[in-house]
């Protein structure tokens, strides 16, 4: 009898509590966005126009790609340091095969067609992740130390295959029959630039497997409660290494994208990317204790950085003030999160 | 060991005592009103099964939590403690159940953390070692000081756990389980400490599940039975007998055995299953145990805590590896299977801790009930929303879970109800045998019922069940059989027919072995 009707106190006031309040907090990433368009539409006449809303979203697609990959880990509880580095590492593999792998015991050198750079590139960047993924899972190294360990691990790698160098010529030649490696960055398919075609591709693939596939429920019941999922017949340890995987993967594929739209792969490329991709995910809503999160909010996440850092570029404040900006943007988020899971989260 | 106390305990002058003292937590009522008093110089033991309120009680007196209503007086004075340190200052301190050691530190430091001894030149630690050294000593307990707590044995941590709270010189010393990892000789050691201080004029609070150890040390005796004092009286005038009585009720019905069938071939069979302590020691939790149960049978284990239930359902689930010994499900070996390929032949666990083990709090009502059967509404690369649906309704409507729909929040439902959709999700996958670890811990009385006839149901279609509970009461309800464990063993096997007493002389609630 008392079960009944602590049924229905808490129904009620969850009714008396969907409020405007409430609205403003679980939609925070959207009216966010939605401000940051307004304002700099009111101080730019320039941001709000097709042509600039396209290119800030392809700046987003670099980091929209990493943010999709680091939510994975995240609702899976870890943490993915290591992919501005392996944004890095496999950018420079890219570059490098495009220059031709030698082969001194036949001879000859190989330049291998776009489509086997890009797939062996998103091989390196998978076996990245699961090393991650083994070091987290099998040998029960904290996410945190473990990536924070390839991260520098994947840099250095990146940084002696160049030897601190940039490639520059990534366009191919045609009688190699390897040229199309700036499609990625540069072209249009009925106007809309590929990496942002890209980006859309990733978020439905990941949204449809979070919400429809049993991969999906695994992940978020591992991230919620590992004991009892473990128990209830989740692999967990598989689901594991599958996220750092596919945040591994998806860090190539924001490598090739950004290699391409700079014509250029270097070592140093993507510093820090992998702080960005967690900020985007967090103001999108991610708790990162991990089980709570969505393809959505993290989207919102990334385009309310970028957004936000275009907009500050165009009415021309000082990329001092744009960290600024996004330093207390990011601890809003978290405040934001705090509140929301913090009340109805923690029960005893 | 077996001198009865003062024969005339009453004449010692109360000092602390709890009027009409309630405690609720929003629709749970975990004491309703409850009176006693605590006298100097003499031991009062609190008894009572889990969930009666006793622990609740003992955080209140010690000015863990505060009390819904009610008064605490001490020497006469009314007093509302708002922390546990005010408490120490007017001199009560309390021995938690759980203990409350930082692993890392020394025994020194444990003793003394959070009133180190200060000298001039920062904290004394010669002056904290030379006290841990005569604290131990008179424990009779041969640890360095230096030791890292993380380095002792159980037992051991739990003879610091009583020193830090000797350290403090109290009037009035509340000890929660006290003596539930000590060794025989470790009790009569804490009992010579205890009669000591008596002697000297502190006054023990003491609570134990060894019924018959804690009727040697004690003067007066409380029971609580579900939150309210059943009865009180001094030792002279109380035996075992009327302890359980109290404790347990007359009218405590949990059902009767499903009869009417015959049982079916043996569905789970344990063959000399032994299993090493996970946590590394050098002994087994489980020790060349063998057990058969069949299909349409119940079968109860009773046992302490740490007898080791917990690592034996574990085991048999998949969750912790047998170093030596066979499980077979259904004439099947099964012991190199995972825990998920268990569930798919018919071999479910609910485990003893729903809200670490049992639940995913960041889901909802409906992704619970259907998290262990999720490939039974997979086709192809998507889960269907269809079926997925039709197995959390149906699974709802078997279970009794009281919500308003799957897709509320798991948080929101009562403790009965929460331990309901654990169970119901692993009675979704469709098992022969499930295990139940402690299903009936911090539920009502009424809910536990509930989960007895549903586990009785499921018998009657067949279902081999395997329940495991440290109430004696429980034993005596639905199970057909009652296994006793003590020490990883198997120490006696009863039928329906036998008594509380005999249960518990068997499960070593007493310091004679």
């Amino acid at each position: 009898m008392s079960d009944t009707s602590l049924t229905r106190s808490a129904a009620k006031g969850s009714a008396q509590s969907f409020s405007l309040g409430r609205l403003l907090l679980e939609g925070r990433a959207f009216f966010a966005l939605i401000a940051i368009i307004a304002v700099f539409s009111y101080l730019s006449p320039n941001y709000l126009t097709v042509s600039n809303l396209l290119i800030m979203a392809s700046h987003v697609a670099i980091y929209g790609i990493l943010a999709i990959g680091m939510l994975l880990v995240i609702l899976n509880g870890g943490i993915d340091l290591s992919v501005g580095s392996v944004l890095a590492l496999c950018g420079v593999l890219a570059g490098a095969l495009m220059q031709g792998v030698e082969l001194p015991v036949f001879g000859v050198i190989l330049f291998p067609p776009v489509w086997a750079v890009v797939v062996l590139t998103c091989a390196a960047g998978a076996l990245v992740g699961a090393l991650n993924g083994a070091l987290i899972a099998w040998f029960k190294v904290p996410a945190f130390v473990a990536t924070l360990g390839v991260m520098y691990v994947a840099r250095g790698v990146a940084l002696l295959q160049t030897n601190g160098l940039t490639y520059n010529n990534l366009h191919g030649r045609p009688e190699l029959g390897n040229t199309g490696f700036d499609w990625l960055g540069f072209n249009r398919l009925a106007g809309v630039p590929i990496s942002v075609l890209v980006l859309a591709t990733i978020a439905i693939l990941t949204g449809l497997m979070l919400s429809r596939s049993s991969f999906g429920r695994w992940l978020y019941a591992s991230g919620g409660n590992e004991r009892a999922a473990d128990l209830s017949g989740v692999p967990v340890k598989r689901v594991k290494i599958t996220v750092y995987t596919l945040s591994g993967i998806l860090a190539a594929v924001a490598g090739l994208v950004l290699s391409s739209q700079l014509t250029s792969a270097g070592p140093t490329a993507g510093t820090t990317y992998e702080l960005t991709a967690i900020a985007a995910v967090v103001i999108g809503g991610a708790a990162l204790t991990g089980g709570r999160g969505t393809v959505r909010g993290t989207m919102l996440g990334a385009f309310v950085i970028g957004f936000l850092s275009d907009g500050l570029v165009i009415i021309g404040v000082s990329s001092y003030w744009q960290t600024v900006f996004t330093g207390a943007v990011i601890v809003l988020a978290v405040l934001m999160n705090s509140i929301q899971y913090g009340k109805g989260g923690r029960k005893s | 060991m077996t001198d009865i106390p003062a024969a005339n305990p009453d004449v010692g002058e109360v000092v602390l005592a709890a009027r009409n003292v309630a405690k609720s937590y929003g629709q749970i009522h975990a004491l309703k009103g409850v009176n006693f008093d605590i006298h100097r110089g003499q031991v009062t033991t609190l008894f009572g099964e889990n969930g009666a309120g006793k622990s609740t009680l003992m955080k209140i007196l010690s000015g863990v939590i505060r009390p819904t209503s009610g008064e605490i007086i001490l020497d006469g004075q009314p007093v509302a403690f708002n922390t546990s340190t005010e408490a120490r200052d007017r001199g009560i301190s309390i021995i938690h159940q759980e203990l409350s050691l930082a692993p890392n530190l020394s025994v020194r430091d444990n003793i003394f953390m959070g009133r180190e001894i200060k000298g001039p030149m920062g904290v004394d630690f010669a002056e904290e070692e030379r006290q841990v050294r005569k604290l131990l000593e008179e424990l009779e307990e041969d640890i360095d000081p230096l030791t890292p707590v993380e380095e002792l044995r159980l037992g051991q941590q739990q003879i610091v756990e009583i020193a830090r709270a000797l350290s403090v010189d109290s009037r009035i010393l509340i000890m929660d389980e006290p003596t539930s990892a000590l060794s025989a000789t470790e009790v009569e050691v804490l009992f010579k400490v205890i009669r000591d201080l008596t002697s000297k004029g502190v006054s023990i609070v003491y609570i134990s599940h060894h019924l018959e150890e804690a009727l040697q040390i004690t003067n007066h005796a409380v029971v609580l039975r579900d939150g309210a004092m059943t009865a009180y009286a001094p030792r002279s005038e109380i035996d075992l007998e009327w302890i359980v009585r109290n404790m347990v009720g007359e009218n405590y019905d949990l059902g009767s055995p499903p009869g009417g069938y015959d049982f079916g071939p043996v569905a789970l069979s344990l063959r000399e299953v032994t299993v090493a302590d996970p946590k590394g020691g050098d002994y087994n939790v489980v020790d060349k145990l063998s057990l058969d149960v069949r299909a349409g049978e119940v079968v109860c284990i009773y046992g302490l805590m740490g007898a080791g239930r917990t690592e034996l359902m574990e085991t048999v689930a998949g969750r912790l590896r047998a170093t030596t010994g066979e499980v077979v499900l259904e004439g099947k070996e099964v012991s190199h299977l995972s825990i998920a390929q268990r569930i798919a032949r018919g071999l479910a666990l609910v485990p003893e801790d729903r809200q670490r083990d049992g639940l995913v709090q960041t889901m909802t009502v409906g992704q619970n009930l259907s998290l262990a059967s999720i490939a039974s509404f997979t086709k192809g690369l998507f889960t269907q929303k269809k079926a997925e649906q039709d197995l959390i309704d149906r699974t709802i409507k078997e279970v009794t879970v009281k919500t308003s729909g799957g897709a509320a929040a798991i948080g929101s439902l009562s403790g009965g109800n929460q331990q309901k959709v654990v169970i119901g999700k692993m009675l979704a996958t469709r098992p022969k045998v499930i295990l139940l670890d402690e299903p009936s811990r911090g539920i009502d009385i009424g809910a536990k019922a509930e989960v007895f006839r549903l586990l009785a149901e499921g018998a009657k279609r067949g279902l081999a069940v395997v329940y495991s509970t440290s109430e004696v009461g429980e034993c005596l309800s639905i199970a057909h059989r009652i296994i006793v464990m003590h020490k990883g063993h198997i120490s006696a096997e009863f039928d329906s027919t036998v008594t509380k007493e005999q249960i518990m002389a068997a499960s070593g609630e007493s310091v004679a072995a």
